[in-house]
């Protein structure tokens, strides 16, 4: 029941945020952050308190499907929980004062909300199905925060960006799940896990595990999908400090965590995660060390941590997997937290370049100090929780059973250059001299931001300090019941500050040695580039196909949609005339001819009447002469149904015809004299079709009468015509009742038609009753 | 080109197949006949107004404007089909009024498939009254 509750209650906040104006907004936001804190008190108490039954529920949904709404909270779980609703408050408290003086909050609020509501929805899916659905949701809100400044081109495109990256990638998911739950015979996410042998028994595995893979390293932001993440700083900080460091981009690694008990182990899986993870990590960092901007600089970092959470989980030994939800928990804190500590910088000065900003602590200070303890924790000094992370990451580097050294030493480059950064965001702007050409030099007096904005944070940074000082709270309560989920069984490792003196200790001592002296030497880095970013090879890759893809799309729209009547005939018909010719080829086409009936006088004369019409059309010198002569056909026609029983078709038959011929009337009737307007090649083209397209429509009538496909349904629906639907007309029984909803289907074809009628003639009208000064009614 | 004949004849034609299109409607459940076919044999009965007094005319005494009638007999159509889904049976099953008799008629029988045929009947007449009234006004400058 919780589950539903947790998604729930979000949305009716989003619903309540979008309804309110101005200072309203900003009120509704805080108390909506207030909210959220309270929800989470609600669901600690009934996952620590309760007897368990509260956090599994399932209901049908889509039986047939395998889809049912199914609710499931788990160690990993809660600890994602606890990170979206702790950090969300924390942001919307912010971000009600953020955006207090833009018009558009309530909208950006409420989407912000939505976007809760989807990610606690991912995190609490009980089935495969439902986990899509909410992984898309928050691909689908992530793009409307990116642009949310939609005025400017650049925040659009990369607001586009993400969402063909993430939503591209989450098809691909859909895909790997779809095979992963037919593998499985379940969707629901516990069977799953329980079908682990079955699994890995499929032929489909390797299909599975790739789809699974891409859906997961797209979400994340992993190499070669990484481009997105850092164009996604286009959105409001508050967003960046939400979607883009604590929640959304780990979805990726939360599904990676949720099927670690069925796939751990085998190759495909692991090596990946490894390779792809380690690579991310070491890449991404060093592009970090080329940017100068804020926010670019720790979407960068955050890549990096991504991609060392990947590793780790692709390690899978207890250890990694220790670490890797220790770094999950302690990433989110800190990051979270520079996040809006660069949101308040740039808010007070109006830049984010790190080169312009510097002695800011006077003028910020509870900024600076927050900055300062988040920075700490993130460079893993101890005693904050980044140490913790830090020395597990070493511990099962050093543990490994293959690629220690490698992995070993990419931990250690990366820990260290992430050191650097996090000096270069979290202290820089606040301790170093100011430049010249900073704004104080231009008269700004930069301010801390409200309470409201400063104190989330600082709660924030606090607790990764309060983390690491007490491991054995944060231990027992959040990191080892998710280890356990992850690992799928108990793992007794206890989590500890200090473990003593040894190799980790070690390497985490050289870690920050190192990292402080690259960090001295940060100006040969900006200085020598001064800013300038090399452009990303992938990200052209990326554009490259976009704009393959939306040429080959403009040319096969051009193809297909010319605007000329005649090559909409060509296609169509062209077409038909091809697929049934290949349906011939596979079924012979010779028609055979049963029964006898007799050809009758009267047979005779329809078929004169047919013929003559239809040859009186090829030859008229008039339009009125052609439509006349159609219509003689068309009785002919109507009159075959009459002679062999279909009374209703005829009836249909006859009024269709008269109606058509009265409308061609006054259609052709503003219409040019018929004058040959195509030469000889191309009326032999179109006489070609005509025959061709004649002939197989002749061939196929004579064909179907005795081609038996599968047995036919018409004799019993005649029997059961007055026996189930009371009615003793076949045919009418047929459209009203037994396929009403085809009918159905059909009259709203109609209205839409007529609607496409009043559009296309609609300028004509209105031209002709704006010309007789409008006395004409309509 | 107003024609005295065509006038003439439609003052006895119009009322005559406008009685005829619900007949046929009617009857369509168990005779050749039904919503479409009714509904044409209406919207024919309309088209001869607009052709012999003009298409004002034909809309004056048609009263409800086509996309009206297309959007109610659509929402008959849909209408029919929901007192099956409240009544926790599959969407558009039948329901039938025990049969009775009626002079003229006989034993009448009245079930949601009229209902439907009903809606099907509006809408044709709707669709076709809509192109043609739109077509003959177009033509006219």
């Amino acid at each position: 029941m919780i589950g539903l509750y947790l998604v729930l209650v979000p949305l009716v906040f989003a619903l309540i945020l979008a309804f309110t104006k101005g200072r309203q907004t900003v009120v509704a936001g805080k108390l909506t952050a207030c909210g959220l804190a309270g929800l989470l008190g609600w669901v600690s108490y009934v996952y620590f308190r309760g007897d368990g039954s509260q956090l599994f529920a399932v209901w049908d949904w889509a039986p047939s499907f395998g889809a049912s709404l199914s609710f499931r909270i788990n160690g990993l779980s809660y600890l994602m929980v606890f990170l979206v609703l702790g950090i969300g408050s924390v942001v919307f408290s912010y971000a009600s004062d953020y955006l207090s003086d833009e018009s558009a909050q309530n909208r950006f609020l409420a989407i912000l909300m939505v976007f809760l509501a989807g990610m606690i929805g991912v995190v609490v899916s009980g089935n495969l199905i439902q986990l899509f659905v909410f992984w898309e949701l928050t691909s689908l809100t992530s793009y409307l925060l990116i642009g949310h400044y939609h005025e400017e081109s650049q925040s659009r495109w990369h607001a586009l960006q993400a969402l063909l990256v993430t939503g591209g990638g989450g098809v691909i998911m859909l895909v790997g799940f779809l095979m992963l739950g037919q593998a499985a015979g379940t969707f629901e996410i516990g069977g799953v896990l329980d079908a682990k042998d079955q699994i890995l028994a499929d032929p489909r595995l390797a299909g599975i595990v790739v789809c699974l893979l891409i859906g997961a390293f797209t979400k994340s932001g992993q190499f070669p999908f990484h481009f997105w993440l850092p164009n996604a700083m286009s959105a409001p900080t508050p967003v960046s400090a939400f979607l883009h460091s604590a929640t959304m981009v780990k979805a990726g690694v939360f599904l990676v965590a949720l099927l670690t008990p069925v796939f751990s182990g085998l190759a495909l899986w692991d090596f990946p995660l490894m390779i792809i993870g380690g690579l991310t990590m070491l890449y991404s960092a060093a592009l970090g060390l080329l940017h100068t901007d804020l926010k670019k600089i720790l979407a960068y970092t955050t890549l990096s941590v991504l991609g060392l959470l990947m590793m780790m989980l692709g390690l899978g030994s207890d250890l990694a997997i220790k670490s890797a939800m220790v770094f999950l928990v302690g990433h989110a804190l800190y990051k979270s937290t520079l996040f809006m500590c660069a949101g308040s910088v740039a808010h007070a000065t109006q830049t984010r370049d790190v080169r312009k900003l510097g002695g800011l602590l006077k003028w910020m200070p509870i900024t600076a100090w927050t900055a300062v303890l988040a920075a700490l924790s993130k460079s893993g000094f101890p005693p904050f929780v980044g140490f913790i992370g830090k020395e597990y990451v070493y511990k099962s580097g050093i543990a490994s059973e293959v690629l220690s050294p490698t992995i070993l030493m990419v931990a250690f480059v990366t820990n260290l250059t992430l050191l650097a950064l996090a000096f270069k965001v979290g202290i820089h702007p606040f301790f170093a001299k100011s430049p010249e050409t900073g704004p104080e030099a231009e008269g700004h007096h930069p301010h801390d931001p409200t309470l409201w904005m400063s104190i989330g944070p600082l709660l924030l940074a606090l607790a990764g300090l309060g983390a690491g000082l007490f491991p054995g709270v944060m231990g027992p309560l959040l990191v080892e019941p998710a280890v356990n989920a992850v690992a799928g069984r108990e793992i007794l490792i206890p989590m500890k500050l200090w473990h003593g003196f040894n190799a980790p200790l070690l390497i985490s001592a050289l870690t920050l040695v190192g990292g402080l002296v690259l960090y001295r030497f940060r100006w040969l880095i900006w200085n020598q580039r001064s800013g300038r970013v090399p452009h990303d090879v992938f990200e052209g890759l990326f554009e490259k196909g976009y704009h393959a893809l939306l040429g080959f799309a403009s040319w096969q729209t051009r193809l297909l949609q010319s605007g000329s009547l005649r090559n909409y005939f060509y296609w169509i018909l062209g077409s038909f005339a091809l697929l049934s010719i290949l349906k011939f080829s596979i079924v012979g086409w010779v028609p055979e001819f049963r029964g006898n009936t007799p050809f009758t006088f009267m047979d005779g004369v329809i078929v004169a009447m047919v013929m003559s019409g239809a040859l009186f059309a090829l030859l008229a010198r008039s339009r009125f002469v052609v439509i006349l002569a159609l219509g003689q056909v068309g009785f002919g026609i109507a009159w075959i149904y009459a002679a062999y029983g279909a009374p209703d078709l005829a009836i249909t038959q006859i009024l269709v015809e008269t109606l058509m011929v009265l409308l061609f009337v006054f259609a052709i009737r503003k219409m040019p004299r018929l004058h040959d307007y195509s030469r000889k090649t191309e009326r032999l083209r179109d006489g070609f079709v005509a025959l061709v397209c004649g002939g197989v429509v002749t061939l196929l009538v004579m064909k179907t009468q005795f081609l038996q496909i599968s047995v036919p349904i018409s004799l019993e629906i005649s029997e059961w015509s007055y026996v189930i639907a009371k009615g003793r007309n076949v045919v009418n029984v047929i459209l009203v009742d037994f396929r009403a909803l085809d009918t159905m289907g059909e009259v709203t074809v109609l209205g839409i038609a007529a609607i496409g009628v009043f559009v296309l003639l609609g300028p004509v009208l209105s031209k002709k009753r704006k010309g007789k000064g409008g006395d004409s009614s309509s | 080109m107003r024609s005295i004949i065509l006038a003439q004849t439609g003052r006895i034609m119009v009322p005559a197949l406008v009685v005829m299109s619900l007949w046929v409607l009617y009857r369509g459940h168990n005779l050749p006949g039904g919503g479409f076919i009714g509904g044409l044999l209406f919207a024919s009965g309309f088209a001869l107004v607009a052709i012999s007094d003009g298409v004002a005319e034909a809309r004056r005494r048609l009263r409800f404007s086509p996309i009206l009638l297309i959007a109610t007999g659509l929402i008959v159509c849909l209408g029919s089909g929901l007192p099956a889904v409240f009544s926790g049976d599959a969407f558009m099953k039948a329901f039938w009024l025990p049969a009775f008799s009626l002079p003229l008629l006989g034993k009448v029988h009245l079930g949601t498939p009229l209902v439907f045929d009903i809606g099907v009947y509006l809408t044709v007449i709707g669709f076709t009254l809509k192109v043609f009234f739109n077509l003959c006004e177009g033509g006219d400058a």
